[in-house]
């Protein structure tokens, strides 16, 4: 499935995406119609993101159809963790050079396929498109279509040149990929009423496995994994669930809305980022699959489990109380961690509204008060003013901004990707409470802000 | 003589070789006030920069040319312009190091010819050096994209002049660290010369706080030092893959040239010191004499535990030369190289074999080794193994201090026994207990 201008152009403007919804002034949101600005480092490509969306399928081998900067440089680099399979973590790539771009790739593709079959039994192959191989003209879906007929297993086109766009399209192209030739292809073995499917969630850290034992408490099956720690089975099957639960993404909306649209299941957007949220998660979960025995069983649940929870914190929250922070994160995790800090009584002085829509923006504004702010752009120099002027005690952000504020000598916590805690669910919120705890009070602090003896007078 | 051989695969697995590019642009961070800046799409950045990050815990300047698909068709003459200017604009750099992609090499921009127009167009850039260096990642690695970066600096800045005999160029590769650089240039110094080190490593990526947020490369080889290469006496590279940029250097200015390709063994730490004792008309100071004798005893103690063992190595062609000669130095056996890319070192290894391969070719290979050596990707096939791993090589994600590890000179050659040999004898306790 080669993407046209006219498809990508779709994927941008998703229509279910409240990023396209709002007009700000003359302009409409341009979120993720905007392209990256020569001059500075950016975030990742298409490429990068459709990898994100897909790799976390652990039973499918991930083939990069490229020259060696693209798997070479990036592999192995994600956090994504699996509860089995591990043919997932492995790199393929086709490593193409000088001989293949002159001579076209198609045929090392090819072998490149039926080695991996016969080596690797994956239950499918995906293989990702590169500037190069789109540059050259490589015919990827007729290369797949032939070595699924040659091998027997699904192998998947994802048609994720990096110069199409930046992650965030990458992330609906794995989307695409998923709709177009995975989806509706098998039948479960059986289903229930309770069906659902996880559209957005990653496992990073093992976030999954502090939900999903709450889930199964509760009698809810999680049909398909997309794609933490999801088989290919699974998802191939993920068109009889009876509800798609999107977490803390608007990443693969298109998902979600293809479903409804074709299978006729509703989405709900929710997050497992903190006690509110989690506890709201659940009761959405319950009332949409309209069944009062799960929705009383829900509410015990909470009772119980917060009840635990509210104990646990005691110590934390009071050496937490009154920590002033400043969250630089993308969209929806900029309100969904608000709620986590604000559960464990952190003021947040600050976040980013960079990539949050107008929807977003509101919730933000009322969690954060009138004193707040939000941050439209950030780079580091902005943030580090920021923190100066907030008086702030410390930055939660994405590990690009760590150094940013390790260098100025300020407490900081990851909140993205590449994190080694998981934060997810009641016991997320304990271990984001000691994280934040060890960050804030290590005894580093005062002796890297202490100037040298000879410098004092 | 070692026997080279391709995998003649059509699919890598578990890459062991990074691309040109992000060796050429860590090449350019040594390079003082300097931007990196990718001629290709985002995510070749993007993914650089993660790596590096990963690998020094630093924060790391680069910028992109951020290539769509309608400028690749176009041409990326538009986005280098821009880029540039915004590099300006933001980071006001000394240097900026242009640096292409297999993207636009594919693409074919013709780079000397965009950098011309450029500069035509705007005259205020006459005083901002811009070096420019042909890294596609379709060919070689990050050992290749260093070097090459390294040529092309050495091919542009410097300046003839009256040569100064106390000034050595000392040219660095890949396969050394900021903490190795910091010893050189100790060492050097120590001899009354005075080393201008190129790339170097040591003040920008060996993790220091500095009084102020960098938008740009936060040490290395300052711009003045640069054109003053053409006035050095003698040049020392170390690590095969300086030899051209050395040989640059000769045919430019006749800087007679010595190549050190690797500072991990006794005798060539030793032939190290004595051409610096040469250069220099100086005697080798006391310090090191003494050093020498503490390295000497390590080896004693340590002979234990490396004698008979087998390693297994997967290293780029530089790195890879110089821990051979540690290893066989010291009674171990090679029992596995496997390497990223080509390298006239290559055929002259004293091993049987050599393969220019992955990590698959790697472990089909090294199967009953006592100690494997490489990047952080080797660490799943230890643990399956349950076989020791010294970590060397890029990247480095899961030990800390790779901006301060030195193995190089006889102190960090005793390091480099006593943090090996302890594997070897940790590895010993463990087996005797079972």
């Amino acid at each position: 499935m080669k993407l046209t201008q006219g498809q990508i152009n779709t994927l941008l403007s998703e229509s279910a995406c409240k990023h396209n919804h709002h007009k700000h002034g003359k302009s409409k949101n341009k979120t993720c119609t905007q392209t990256a600005q020569p001059g500075t480092a950016q975030g990742g490509c298409a490429f990068d993101g459709a990898s994100i969306a897909l790799v976390p399928i652990t039973d499918a081998a991930h083939l990069v159809h490229g020259a060696i900067g693209c798997a070479g440089n990036s592999w192995g680099s994600r956090g994504s963790l699996s509860s089995g399979p591990m043919v997932y973590k492995t790199g393929f790539t086709t490593d193409l050079g000088e001989n293949d771009i002159i001579f076209g790739g198609e045929k090392k593709l090819y072998r490149a396929i039926l080695e991996i079959k016969d080596r690797h039994s994956p239950a499918a192959i995906f293989v990702y498109a590169t500037c190069i191989t789109a540059l050259i003209g490589d015919d990827l879906d007729a290369v797949c279509q032939k070595a699924a007929a040659k091998t027997g297993i699904p192998i998947i086109p994802v048609n994720s040149p990096g110069f199409i766009g930046s992650k965030n399209l990458g992330n609906r192209v794995g989307g695409e990929s998923l709709l177009a030739h995975v989806i509706g292809t098998r039948e479960p073995d059986f289903t229930t009423p309770y069906d659902i499917n996880l559209i957005g969630e990653y496992n990073i850290a093992g976030e999954l496995w502090a939900v999903l034992p709450l889930l199964q408490k509760l009698g809810i099956r999680v049909l398909a994994k997309i794609t933490g720690d999801g088989r290919y089975h699974d998802i191939a099957c993920a068109h009889r669930a009876k509800l798609n639960v999107m977490i803390c993404s608007k990443a693969l909306i298109n998902m979600a809305r293809t479903m409804e649209e074709r299978y006729g299941i509703p989405y709900i957007e929710e997050s497992f980022y903190g006690a509110a949220d989690l506890n709201r998660c659940l009761r959405h979960i319950a009332a949409k699959l309209g069944d009062a025995e799960l929705q009383l069983r829900v509410e015990n649940l909470i009772a119980s489990e917060t009840a635990k929870l509210t104990q646990d914190l005691l110590p934390y929250r009071a050496r937490l109380k009154g920590k002033r922070v400043v969250l630089y994160t993308g969209g929806v995790k900029s309100w969904s961690i608000i709620s986590a800090a604000q559960d464990l009584g952190i003021t947040v002085c600050a976040t980013s509204t960079k990539k949050s829509t107008e929807e977003d923006k509101a919730r933000i504004r009322e969690l954060l008060g009138q004193e707040g702010i939000m941050l439209e752009k950030g780079n580091a120099q902005e943030l580090l003013r920021v923190i100066d002027q907030t008086q702030a005690d410390m930055l939660i952000a994405g590990g690009r901004n760590q150094y940013t504020a390790l260098k100025a000598k300020i407490p900081f916590l990851d909140i993205n990707q590449e994190r080694h805690h998981p934060y997810a669910g009641y016991t997320g919120l304990l271990e984001l409470a000691k994280e934040l705890d060890e960050a804030l009070h290590s005894p580093v602090w005062q002796q890297v802000r202490q100037p040298a003896p000879w410098e004092v007078d | 003589m070692a026997i080279v051989t391709m995998s003649g695969k059509s699919v890598a697995v578990n890459p062991l070789k990074q691309s040109q590019p992000l060796g050429a642009a860590l090449a350019f961070l040594g390079l003082r006030g300097t931007m990196p800046l990718f001629h290709g799409s985002q995510g070749c950045t993007a993914f650089a920069k993660v790596f590096l990050v990963r690998h020094f815990r630093e924060a790391i300047p680069l910028a992109t040319t951020a290539m769509s698909e309608v400028s690749t068709i176009l041409g990326g003459e538009e986005n280098i312009e821009q880029a540039i200017a915004a590099i300006i604009a933001k980071n006001q750099p000394e240097l900026i190091g242009l640096l292409t992609t297999g993207l636009t090499e594919t693409r074919g921009d013709d780079m000397a010819g965009i950098l011309q127009r450029i500069r035509n167009r705007h005259p205020e850039l006459a005083e901002l050096p811009i070096v420019s260096v042909s890294t596609p990642d379709f060919k070689g690695a990050l050992q290749d994209g260093f070097a090459a970066a390294v040529t092309a600096v050495v091919k542009q800045l410097p300046e003839s002049g009256e040569v100064r005999p106390q000034q050595v160029t000392v040219l660095v590769g890949s396969a050394s660290g900021p903490g190795d650089i910091q010893e050189i240039k100790e060492i050097i110094a120590d001899f009354g010369l005075r080393a201008i080190v190129t790339p170097d490593l040591s003040t920008s990526l060996d993790g220091h706080l500095a009084q102020s947020y960098q938008t740009v490369s936060s040490g290395g080889t300052s711009v003045e030092q640069l054109r003053a290469i053409g006035c050095s006496s003698h040049t020392l590279a170390l690590g095969e893959s300086m030899r051209p940029a050395a040989m640059a250097l000769q045919n430019r200015f006749g800087t007679p040239v010595t190549v050190f390709p690797g500072l991990s063994s006794l005798g060539a730490i030793d032939q190290f010191f004595m051409t610096l004792a040469e250069l220099s008309g100086q005697p080798v100071p006391h310090k090191y004499r003494y050093q020498r004798t503490q390295l000497q005893d390590a080896m004693l103690d340590t002979h234990f535990f490396f004698g008979r063992k087998q390693v297994a190595l997967a290293l780029e062609p530089d790195l890879l030369w110089a821990i051979v000669q540690f290893f066989q130095s010291m009674g171990s056996q090679v029992q596995t190289a496997v390497t990223t890319t080509k390298s006239p070192l290559l055929e002259q290894l004293p091993v049987d074999r050599v393969t220019i391969g992955d990590l698959e070719d790697f472990e089909q290979q090294a199967r009953g080794a006592d100690l494997l050596v490489g990047n952080s990707h080797l660490g799943a096939i230890a643990s399956r193994w349950q076989t020791p791993l010294y970590r060397l090589g890029f990247p480095v994600f899961d030990r800390l201090g790779n901006g301060q590890r030195c193995i190089v000179g006889y102190r960090g050659m005793m390091q480099l026994l006593f943090e090996v040999g302890n594997l070897f004898l940790e590895q010993e306790l463990l087996l005797a207990n079972h």
